[in-house]
C-alpha cells in the first residue's frame, strides 16, 4: 500500500505564560491511502493539534510531514490554504456549519472557492447530499437540522473538492448514542469507498471501527506508531 | 459568493444593521450638504455673474462693483474706448443711486434705482409690461409697487435726493411705470427701479454728470476674458476691472469660512461614518471569529474574507448613501430656505445647488469610506490564527 500520510519526527511547542508546552515530541507514523487510523488518548495529549499539523492548519516546529507527495510543514500560508482546499476534507466536532446558508449551499462552499463551475457545484452538492441522506433536506438551513444532519451536511463539505484526506476532530462528540452509531457507519461506508480517514476521537466505539488506532500519551505515540 | 456572505452576515442582526444604515445615511446627508454647500456657492456665483453673459465688471479704481458710493468719472469716454477694444462685443454702463418718491399722495418710499441703457442691460429681467423704451419710462420690482401702491401705468414723481432742513428735493422726474422687472442682483428685500441711464445722470445734477457706478462688459466667445481685462485696466487708471475668476476668487477669499466649515463638518460627517461602519464589522468580525476560522481551515482563502468584510462596509455605506442623498436633499431645501431669510441676499443667490456630480462625490467619498471602513476589520478576521481560534471556540 502506498503511505499517503508520512509523518516524521512531528514537534510542536506552545508558549504558555510561564514556559513552553511540549505538545507534540517527535512523533512519526505513516497512514496508507484508503486507511482509517483512529487517534486517541486522553484529553491534552496532542491529538488535535497533530491533526491541525496534518491538516495544514498549523505548522510544526520541527519534524518533516508528507500527505499525498507533498511536503506541507514548510507552506506558505496561500500555499497551505490551497492545499487544504483541494487535498484536505475537515470534519469538527460542533459541525461549524454556516448559519446563514442552507446544506446545498454550505456544501457548494468549498467548490465556489475552487472556482467549480455552477452546473458542476451543483450536480456534485446533489450527488454529496444524497450520499449522506439528506438529498430532500438540501434547502433546509443547520438551525433546522439536527445534530446528526448537521454534521452528515458537514462531512459533504468535506468531501466537495474530493480531497485524498478526510480528518475529522470528534465528530461524534456533539452527537447522542444512537446517532454517534449511524455516524460511525457513515464513516465505514466512506471508507469502504476509497477514502482515507484520520480521526481523533474519544469515542471508544469509533476507535474500535477504525482499521487501525493510534495511542497517544503526553504529546507521545505509546502504540499504533513507527516501531 | 462573498457578496452574499456579506449580505446575510449583516441580515443577520437586522435591527443593529437598520441603525448603522440610519446612521450612515445621515452623515451622508451632511456629506452631500456641504458637497453642495461647498461647491455649490461658487458654481452658483459663477452663474449668478453670468446671468446675461458679462464676463467682466469695471468698478472705481480699489473698489468691487456696488462695494462703495464711489464712481467712475468721464463714463462716455469710457465706455466708448472698452467698446473699441479686441474682443469687445457689448459694454453696459451702470449708475446706481437711492431715489424717493416725492408725490404728497405717496408715502416716503426710498428705492435703489439702477440707470441702464435698456438694449444692453445685465441687471434685470423683465416679467411684465414693456421695458425702458423712452426717457420717461421706469422699470419696477413688485416690491416697490406694492410698498407705494402703483401699478403699470402709473405717473410717479420721483427725486434723488432730499433736503430735510429746507424740506426741498433735488432732480424731481415724473416718470411713467411701464414694466415690472426681477433685479438679479438686488436683495430680495429692497425696492428697486430702473430708468434709462441720462435720466438717472441728470436727476443727480453735477454730482452725477457723466458718471457711472459700474461698467458691464461682454466679451466675445473664445475670447479670454483675463487678456481683455488687462486690456482695460490699461484703456485707464482710474478703474478696476474684474474677470469672472477674478470676482469669483474675490468672493471666494471673503466665503472662505463657509468653505472651511463645510470641509471640516464634511470631514467629521465622513470620519464619523468610517468610525461607525469599522466598529459594526469589527464586532461582527468577532462575533463570527469561529467561523472564520471554519473557512479558513476547509481552504477559504486570506483574499476571499478579506473581500466578504469589505463588501460588508461598502453594502452598508452605499445603502446608507443612496438614503443619505435623499435626506440630503430635503435638508439642503430646508437649510436654503432658512439662508435665502439672509439680509441683502438676491433671490437669484442661492448657497445649495445640486448637481449629479456632488452626488457622485459624496457617493464616492462614501464608498471610498466603506472600504477603507472595512479594511481593520478585514485584515483582523484574515489574520486569525486558525488552530487556536478552533481551539478557542471549542473551549468555549
Amino acid at each position: 500500500m502506498t503511505a499517503i500520510v508520512q509523518v516524521r519526527d512531528l514537534a510542536r511547542d506552545y508558549s504558555m505564560g510561564s514556559g513552553a508546552v511540549h505538545a507534540l515530541r517527535g512523533v512519526s507514523f505513516d497512514v496508507d491511502e484508503g486507511e482509517w487510523v483512529a487517534i486517541v488518548g486522553p484529553s491534552g495529549c496532542g491529538k488535535s493539534t497533530l491533526l491541525n499539523l496534518i491538516g495544514a492548519v498549523d505548522t510544526p516546529d520541527s519534524g518533516a510531514l508528507t500527505i499525498a507527495n507533498q511536503r506541507i510543514d514548510r507552506l506558505s500560508d496561500g500555499e497551505a490554504t490551497a492545499f487544504r482546499l483541494r487535498r484536505i476534507g475537515f470534519v469538527f466536532q460542533r459541525f461549524y456549519l454556516m448559519p446563514a446558508l442552507t446544506a446545498a449551499e454550505n456544501v457548494e462552499l468549498p467548490m465556489a472557492e475552487a472556482k467549480l463551475p455552477r452546473d458542476e457545484r451543483r450536480a456534485r452538492v446533489r450527488e454529496l447530499l444524497g450520499y449522506v441522506g439528506l438529498g430532500e433536506r438540501a434547502d433546509h438551513r443547520p438551525s433546522q437540522l439536527s445534530g446528526g444532519e448537521q454534521q452528515r451536511v458537514a462531512i459533504a463539505r468535506a468531501l466537495a473538492n474530493r480531497p485524498a484526506l478526510l480528518l475529522a476532530d470528534e465528530p461524534t462528540g456533539e452527537l447522542d448514542a444512537a446517532t454517534g452509531l449511524e455516524m460511525i457507519d457513515l464513516f465505514r461506508r466512506l471508507n469502504r469507498d476509497g477514502t482515507t480517514i484520520v480521526v481523533v476521537t474519544h469515542d471508544a466505539q469509533m476507535a474500535d471501527a477504525a482499521q487501525r488506532r493510534i495511542q497517544m500519551r503526553d504529546g507521545a505515540i505509546i502504540s499504533g506508531g513507527l516501531a | 459568493m462573498p457578496i452574499r456572505l456579506a449580505v446575510l452576515a449583516l441580515w443577520r442582526h437586522p435591527a443593529r444593521t437598520l441603525l448603522a444604515l440610519l446612521g450612515i445615511a445621515v452623515s451622508a446627508a451632511l456629506l452631500l450638504d456641504m458637497v453642495m454647500l461647498a461647491t455649490g456657492m461658487r458654481e452658483n456665483f459663477q452663474g449668478f455673474l453670468m446671468l446675461k453673459g458679462y464676463q467682466l465688471r469695471v468698478a472705481p479704481k480699489g473698489t468691487l462693483p456696488f462695494d462703495s458710493d464711489a464712481t467712475i468719472d468721464s463714463a462716455t469716454a469710457l465706455v466708448s474706448a472698452i467698446a473699441r477694444l479686441q474682443g469687445v462685443i457689448a459694454v453696459s454702463p451702470v449708475l446706481g443711486a437711492q431715489v424717493q418718491t416725492t408725490s404728497p399722495a405717496d408715502s416716503n418710499v426710498s428705492a435703489f434705482t439702477l440707470g441702464v441703457f435698456p438694449d444692453v442691460q445685465g441687471d434685470y429681467e423683465l416679467l411684465r409690461g414693456t421695458d425702458l423704451s423712452d426717457s420717461t419710462s421706469l422699470v419696477a420690482n413688485d416690491l416697490w409697487l406694492t410698498a407705494t401702491g402703483h401699478a403699470i401705468g402709473d405717473t410717479v414723481s420721483l427725486a434723488v435726493g432730499y433736503d430735510p432742513q429746507l424740506r426741498t428735493v433735488v432732480g424731481q422726474r415724473r416718470l411713467v411705470v411701464r414694466g415690472v422687472a426681477r433685479f438679479f442682483y438686488i436683495a430680495a428685500t429692497q425696492p428697486t427701479l430702473a430708468m434709462r441711464l441720462p435720466v438717472l445722470q441728470a436727476m443727480g445734477g453735477r454730482e452725477r454728470q457723466d458718471r457711472v457706478s459700474l461698467v458691464m462688459v461682454k466679451a466675445a466667445a473664445g475670447v479670454d476674458a483675463e487678456v481683455v481685462r488687462s486690456r482695460i485696466e490699461k484703456v485707464s487708471a482710474r478703474v478696476s476691472a474684474f474677470s469672472l475668476e477674478g470676482a469669483t476668487s474675490a468672493v471666494e477669499q471673503r466665503l472662505g469660512y463657509f468653505r472651511q466649515l463645510a470641509l471640516v463638518l464634511g470631514s467629521i460627517s465622513l470620519a464619523v461614518g468610517v468610525l461607525l461602519v469599522t466598529t459594526l464589522i469589527t464586532i461582527g468580525v468577532n462575533e463570527r471569529a469561529g467561523e472564520i476560522a471554519v473557512l479558513r481551515a476547509i481552504g477559504v482563502a486570506k483574499g476571499s474574507i478579506v473581500r466578504q468584510v469589505v463588501t460588508e462596509g461598502v453594502i452598508l455605506t452605499g445603502t446608507g448613501a443612496i438614503a443619505g442623498i435623499a435626506i440630503g436633499l430635503v435638508t439642503a431645501t430646508w437649510l436654503e430656505r432658512i439662508l435665502a431669510d439672509f439680509p441683502g441676499l438676491p433671490t437669484t443667490f442661492h448657497f445649495f445647488v445640486f448637481q449629479p456630480r456632488d452626488a457622485g462625490i459624496a457617493l464616492g467619498l462614501l464608498a471610498l469610506a466603506g472600504m477603507l471602513a472595512g479594511i481593520y476589520p478585514a485584515w483582523r478576521a484574515a489574520s486569525l490564527p486558525i488552530a487556536v481560534t478552533l481551539r478557542r471556540e471549542a473551549v468555549a
